[in-house]
This record gives C-alpha cells, sequence and structure tokens, in this order.
C-alpha cells in the first residue's frame, strides 16, 4: 500500500474539519473502550494474564526460527502447503500463482491486514480476478475505494446514513423503495449479495490470528462468520500470516485468546474461533481441497534483532487506537499507511521506513494510554521514542527545530547560565503579560497561539525569589 | 513525626516551567513540604528534567542532563517535583537512560528511589492527611497522564483536597484523558492538540466548577490557554497553590 503517512499533518487538519468523521468517531468512546474497560473488569485475572501472554509471545519471538521449522513440519503432516514470502512482491506473486493454479475467477476474503499490507486485492484484480471482501466492515471500505481506517472496525469512519447511501448507489438490483433505516437492515442486504459471492468463490483467502507450532494449525477469530464461509466453502484456501502470528502450542493460543477479544470489543470471546488444520481429509463432509499458507516477512525479521522486537508481540486487537487520543481526534487515514494508532506509530517506521514515517511517532503527547491498555504489555511510549532517536541520529528533523532544541540543551546543561538568561528573559515577558494574563501571540509558537492563548509567567523566576527569601531569612 | 527527630531534608525539583512561569506554586509546595516536617532546600544547580531533549530523540543532551540533576539533588533524604511528569522522568527515566553506565547508573537508580511527585511525598510518604486551607467554591481537577500513570497519582489529591474548607470537588467526564499538552506536541502538531484540548475544556465546562485544577504546570497552562481564548472564567491553578492557599496571585491566563 502506498503511504501518506509523510503528509500527517495535512491528513489530520482535514479530518479534524470532516464533520461526518468527527460524528463516526465519537462512538468510539461509548462503544469499544467502555466495553473492553467492563471485560478486564469482570475478569480478576486480566493483569496477570497480561504478563503469562507477554511472555509467551517473548519466548516465541526469541527462537522464532526454531518454531517456524516446527510448524511448517507439522502444517505439511497436515496436508498443507506452506510458502514463506520475504517480500510483499513475493507474497503478491505466490497468492496469484496459487489461484491461477485453481483456475479462479471469483476469490473470497475474509479480512487480513497483511492482505492490505501488500496490497493484494489490486494485484489480484489487475490480473483479472474478481476480488470479494466478505467482513461487512471491509465490504464497505471495498465497494468505497478505501482502505480500512481501524484494525478490527475497518468501516469505523463511516456513519449509517452513508452506508445506506452507499447500498443504494451500488445495488440497483433491489427494489428502490426497500427500508435500509436499521443496522439489521443494511446487515441483511450485505448478506444477500455476499452469499452468492461465496457459493461462487473458487479461492478463499483468510488472514490469521495465530499459527500454531504444535498442530501446524491456522486459527481465525470472527464475528461474522464470514472468515468460515470463506474458508470452507471454496475448493482452494489461501491462508496469509506474518511471521509473529507464530505461538508454540494450542495452550498458549487459548491463554491469549482470554486477552484478544476482551481488548478488542469487550466479548469474552468472539463468536467464531476457527482451526484449520490441513485442507479436508478423505472422512471429512466438507472443507476446503487445497490448504496453502502463505506466511510474510517484509521486514519484520530485521526488527527482531533491534529493541523494535516487542512490537512484533502485538495480536492486533486495536485496543491501543480505541484509548489514543490522537487517533480519537483524527481517525485512522490520517495516519497513512495501513496500521494506524500507537501500534501504527511504531510498527509503520520499521516496516517502510522512519524517513517515509517520521511524523507518526512523533504525533504522539506520551500519555501512556496505550500501553496501560496492551494486553501484551507492549512499551509504545518508549519505542515511539527509540524511532525519534532514530530519526534524531540520521538527522531527519528540520533544521529550524534542530537548531532550537540545540540551544534550548546549551542552556539546560549550564545551570549558570540558564539561571542568568531566565532571570533576563522572563520579567520582560512577565512585564508584557502582566495587564492580559496572557498572550494571544507569541513569536515561534504560532502550532499553539494559532489555538490557545499563552498564559504570562507571574515575571520573576523561583529562583531568584528563592534566593531574595532565604537572604532575607538569615539576616 | 516527632520533633525530636531530626527533619529529613527535602531537594526541590522545582521544574523549568514553575521557575520561569509561575514560582507561587514553588513556595507552595516548600510551604507544603515544610507542613509535613521536612527542611527543604533549593539546589541551584538544576534546570529541566531533560523531557523536551529526551522527547525530541536527543539522548546524549538527556543524559548530559541526567547527571547535573543527579549531581545536585543525590545528597538528600527525598527529592520531590511539583509535577508528576518531571518526577516520573527523574523516577522512571534517568534509571533506564543511564543503566548501562557503569558510574552513573546505580547513582540513578539510588535518586529514583527517593524522588516524589509532590502530593504523592506528602500524602504516601509523609502520612499527611489534611491541609490547613479554605476555598469557597467548586473545583475539578484533570489527572495528568505521566502523574497518574507513571506513579500512581489518583486519590492522593483527592485526599488532601477533601480537607480544604469550603472546596467541593466535581469530577469532570474522561479526567484521566489526555489533554493535549505533550510538550513540544502541543505545538509541532498544534491543530491536533487543539482538538484533543477542546474535548477536555468541553467537559471542563460542563460541570461548571469555579476552578479548574492539576498537579502539572505544562497542563494546566494548556488547559487556560484554551479556557481563557474560549472566553471562560474557570480560574486555573496548580493544586498546591490551594492546598497551601497561596493564591494571592492571579490564576494562569488572568491578568491583574
Amino acid at each position: 500500500m502506498n503511504s501518506t503517512s509523510h503528509n500527517f499533518k495535512d491528513n489530520a487538519r482535514a479530518a479534524l474539519g470532516d464533520k461526518q468523521l468527527q460524528d463516526a468517531l465519537g462512538n468510539l468512546k461509548g462503544g469499544l473502550v467502555a466495553q473492553r474497560a467492563r471485560a478486564r473488569d469482570a475478569l480478576p485475572e486480566f493483569e496477570d494474564l497480561r504478563d503469562v501472554a507477554r511472555d509467551i509471545k517473548n519466548h516465541t519471538l526469541a527462537n522464532l526460527d526454531l518454531y517456524m521449522e516446527a510448524y511448517e513440519k507439522k502444517a505439511t503432516e497436515a496436508g498443507a502447503v506452506v510458502h514463506f514470502a520475504p517480500t510483499a512482491d513475493d507474497a503478491r506473486a505466490i497468492i496469484l500463482e496459487i489461484c491461477q493454479q485453481a483456475g479462479a475467477r471469483i476469490v473470497t476474503k475474509g479480512k487480513s491486514m497483511v492482505s492490505e499490507e501488500i496490497s493484494l486485492n489490486h494485484h489480484l484484480e489487475d490480473a483479472g480476478l474478481e476480488v470479494v471482501e466478505t467482513d461487512l466492515g471491509e465490504y464497505l471500505v471495498q465497494i468505497r475505494h478505501e482502505t480500512p481506517s481501524h484494525i478490527i472496525a475497518p468501516a469505523i469512519h463511516l456513519t449509517q446514513a452513508q452506508v445506506e447511501a452507499d447500498f443504494r448507489r451500488l445495488h440497483t438490483h433491489l427494489p428502490k423503495e426497500r427500508v435500509l433505516v436499521e443496522p439489521a437492515q443494511l446487515v441483511n442486504e450485505a448478506r444477500q449479495i455476499l452469499r452468492e459471492k461465496f457459493q461462487r468463490a473458487d479461492v478463499g483467502i483468510t488472514g490469521a490470528n495465530f499459527l500454531i507450532a504444535e498442530t501446524g494449525s491456522s486459527v481465525i477469530v470472527t464475528n461474522e462468520g464470514n472468515g468460515d464461509l470463506t474458508q470452507s466453502l471454496a475448493k482452494t484456501h489461501i491462508v496469509l500470516a506474518s511471521i509473529e502470528k507464530l505461538v508454540p502450542t494450542l495452550e498458549d493460543v487459548s491463554t491469549i485468546i482470554r486477552l484478544l477479544a476482551r481488548s478488542a470489543t469487550g466479548q469474552e470471546i468472539s463468536t467464531y474461533t476457527t482451526f484449520s488444520t490441513g485442507g479436508r481429509r478423505p472422512t471429512d463432509p466438507d472443507g476446503p481441497v487445497n490448504y496453502h499458507v502463505v506466511i510474510l516477512d517484509n521486514g519484520r525479521s530485521d526488527l527482531l534483532a533491534t529493541e523494535f522486537r516487542e512490537v512484533l508481540r502485538c495480536i492486533r486487537c486495536g485496543a491501543c487506537m480505541n484509548h489514543c487520543p490522537v487517533y480519537n481526534a483524527v481517525g485512522g487515514h490520517a495516519y497513512g499507511w495501513v496500521y494506524p494508532g500507537p501500534i501504527g506509530s511504531v510498527l509503520t517506521p520499521g516496516l517502510i521506513g522512519v524517513k517515509a514515517a517520521g511524523h507518526l511517532p512523533n504525533a504522539s503527547t506520551f500519555c501512556g494510554r496505550c500501553e496501560q491498555v496492551c494486553p501484551m504489555k507492549i512499551p509504545l511510549p518508549k519505542l515511539m521514542r527509540h524511532w525519534r532517536e532514530a530519526e534524531f541520529q540520521q538527522k531527519d528533523n528540520s533544521a529550524g527545530f534542530r537548531a532550537g532544541l540545540g540551544l534550548w540543551s546549551y542552556f539546560a546543561r549550564r545551570p549558570k547560565l540558564y539561571h542568568l538568561a531566565a532571570k533576563i528573559g522572563i520579567p520582560m515577558l512577565g512585564a508584557l503579560g502582566r495587564r492580559r494574563g496572557r498572550f494571544a501571540w507569541l513569536p515561534l509558537t504560532s502550532g499553539w497561539t494559532k489555538h490557545r492563548d499563552m498564559p504570562a509567567p507571574q515575571g520573576r523566576t523561583f529562583q531568584k525569589l528563592w534566593a531574595e527569601h532565604k537572604a532575607g531569612a538569615q539576616r | 513525626m516527632s520533633s525530636s527527630l531530626p527533619r529529613p531534608r527535602v531537594g526541590l525539583f522545582v521544574t523549568c516551567l514553575v521557575d520561569l512561569y509561575r514560582p507561587s506554586v514553588g513556595f507552595a509546595a516548600v510551604k507544603l513540604i515544610e507542613a509535613s516536617g521536612c527542611q527543604v532546600d533549593v539546589p541551584e544547580t538544576q534546570t529541566c528534567c531533560g523531557q523536551p531533549a529526551y522527547n525530541s530523540g536527543d539522548r546524549l543532551s538527556t543524559i548530559e542532563i541526567a547527571k547535573t540533576t543527579i549531581a545536585a539533588f543525590e545528597k538528600f533524604d527525598f527529592v520531590v517535583a511539583p509535577s508528576g511528569s518531571c518526577a516520573g522522568m527523574l523516577k522512571k527515566h534517568y534509571p533506564s537512560l543511564l543503566k548501562d553506565d557503569k558510574a552513573w547508573g546505580p547513582r540513578a537508580t539510588a535518586l529514583a528511589t527517593k524522588v516524589h511527585e509532590l502530593i504523592n511525598f506528602l500524602v504516601d510518604v509523609r502520612k499527611m492527611t489534611a491541609v490547613e486551607a479554605r476555598f469557597d467554591g467548586t473545583a475539578t481537577y484533570h489527572d495528568s497522564c505521566s502523574g497518574l500513570r507513571e506513579l500512581g497519582v489518583k486519590d492522593q489529591p483527592r485526599q488532601l483536597l477533601a480537607s480544604v474548607k469550603g472546596l467541593t470537588l466535581t469530577e469532570m467526564e474522561d479526567n484521566e484523558v489526555c489533554c493535549g499538552f505533550g510538550g513540544t506536541f502541543s505545538v509541532k502538531y498544534g491543530d491536533v492538540s487543539n482538538a484533543m484540548v477542546e474535548k477536555k475544556t468541553h467537559n471542563i465546562a460542563a460541570v461548571k466548577p469555579d476552578l479548574l485544577l492539576a498537579g502539572d504546570l505544562g497542563c494546566l497552562l494548556n488547559m487556560a490557554g484554551k479556557l481563557k481564548r474560549q472566553g471562560s472564567t474557570i480560574a486555573v491553578r496548580h493544586v498546591a497553590e490551594i492546598l497551601a492557599q497561596e493564591t494571592s496571585d492571579p490564576a494562569l491566563g488572568d491578568g491583574s
């Protein structure tokens, strides 16, 4: 996917001025945030589970090569064909080839952010395939030629009125006078359209929430059942997963799953949790004949040896963005690439480079709410700061910013000079602002004063007053 | 607190914002710390905790500033700052910044054990349960992020505010959500920062308080700046000013 992360400021400004988007974002707080809080409070061991889950993933990542080999062996024994794709190009080529070998015309898809990462739909469509997203949110995004704005709620940026308008625009074979007021009516209409695609699909592509080394299985968790229809009705099922989806055992999945839905939607567990181990066996009544697993690296193994390894613990629950005040203000598209919110601010520079995505780790107040809710205890603010350090070392910040920071730190490292400068500067500022108590404009702070006044200082420094106070006390 | 014991020596980490912007908060802090049975000193060799450099990715400058701060404060029994953000920097981030430095790592860790945010120090360390202060009116309290999430400052200020005569505390919605300050973030991403502080001032105004309080001057400057731009008459003060009844100076952003 092409990135507009370098335009974050403009993207954000446009998002802030988009009334419909702002209305849609207003639903986050009462929805996913409140639901997660309830689920967390209802599970006494929730916080302990976070430690256990973190340790499981840390252990896996430290031994990823071994578990990957074990997974491949088990999956192959169960009848899977496992493909390793170092890059997005490789993954696209592998998947297209499987589709072509299957003689596919229609491809259905379950929800997969990795497929967004490699722009899979465009690639398959360019080769003449019809690609149908079957997750409701993904379907909405697809028919609007947009991208997901949230990793678990891809169409969270849309209002119900927009969805109705799109359905009337596109589903022209349905009666004009039909009623589309209730969400259930919209869902039913989408279901009707998608059922027909499921039945005609030649290939079904899904992501995976987990790959299990012990059994060679892939796991998807969904709420709509679309993933199950995608993977079991078509003759060929392709799983597309990135390397960090691997966990050692079934038991590990059972542990992490207890956190996943609670963190994501506040459910105890998703409506559907489906384990796939190989394709259809001779005794099975249904299921895909061919079962392929495409495992994507795309820059992740480079992160393994760095301080950013921790980001690979992510299980894509979306809690960090639901709780992020920046995400809540601007929505997901402003981030400009696949993964929005705090997880995107750490992962995106890792996958497309800090030069292209430098804004993202900077556009944070380090309020720490993301780390507080992350089920895998990823220290997101710390990792964002590491990106800022990488940016600073590569001198990617603007010259003006570096000069200002350099001047400030020159004084901050020299207490005598610092206090002297403060003693001279502050009374001037204080005198200027005393009557009104604030400034509507100050040099170099237009980002602040465009929207806010700057309260005026009291006019003398504490250090000066304290010195006088002590001298007075000694007399 | 037996008066026969020597009073613990507290080094006040003034914070750059209090030093430059609002010395009255520093004097309020001194008054409160002394009332808790300690003696206070203010080393002249302090400047800033280093967060502007730290959060801009300038690790080397931050380490230099951290060393200056450690050297200035390690002789005290306690180090107290009227800011959760700066106290968090000294307590949580200095040790991790210097962990690979054989000489300074242990010094940073030793200092960290003595560092406290002001209200947290008064309540949790000095077991203060009430203050001698009066404010007639209603107040609402914003939980600043670092104090709340790094240091667990939540109930302590409310406990002491409950002892202020005449004061009624009314909680606003989302008092734990960031106000949008974030240091340089507020200038670099001014539009996003503004959207965040707008939500905050909306929640503040909704409970119609006479007074907005918080424990960090950065957040207070941001919220006061927005409230005043909106023409609000809500007074904005650091919580220490109310607890110490140091209110002779105008509130933040109000003229004299």
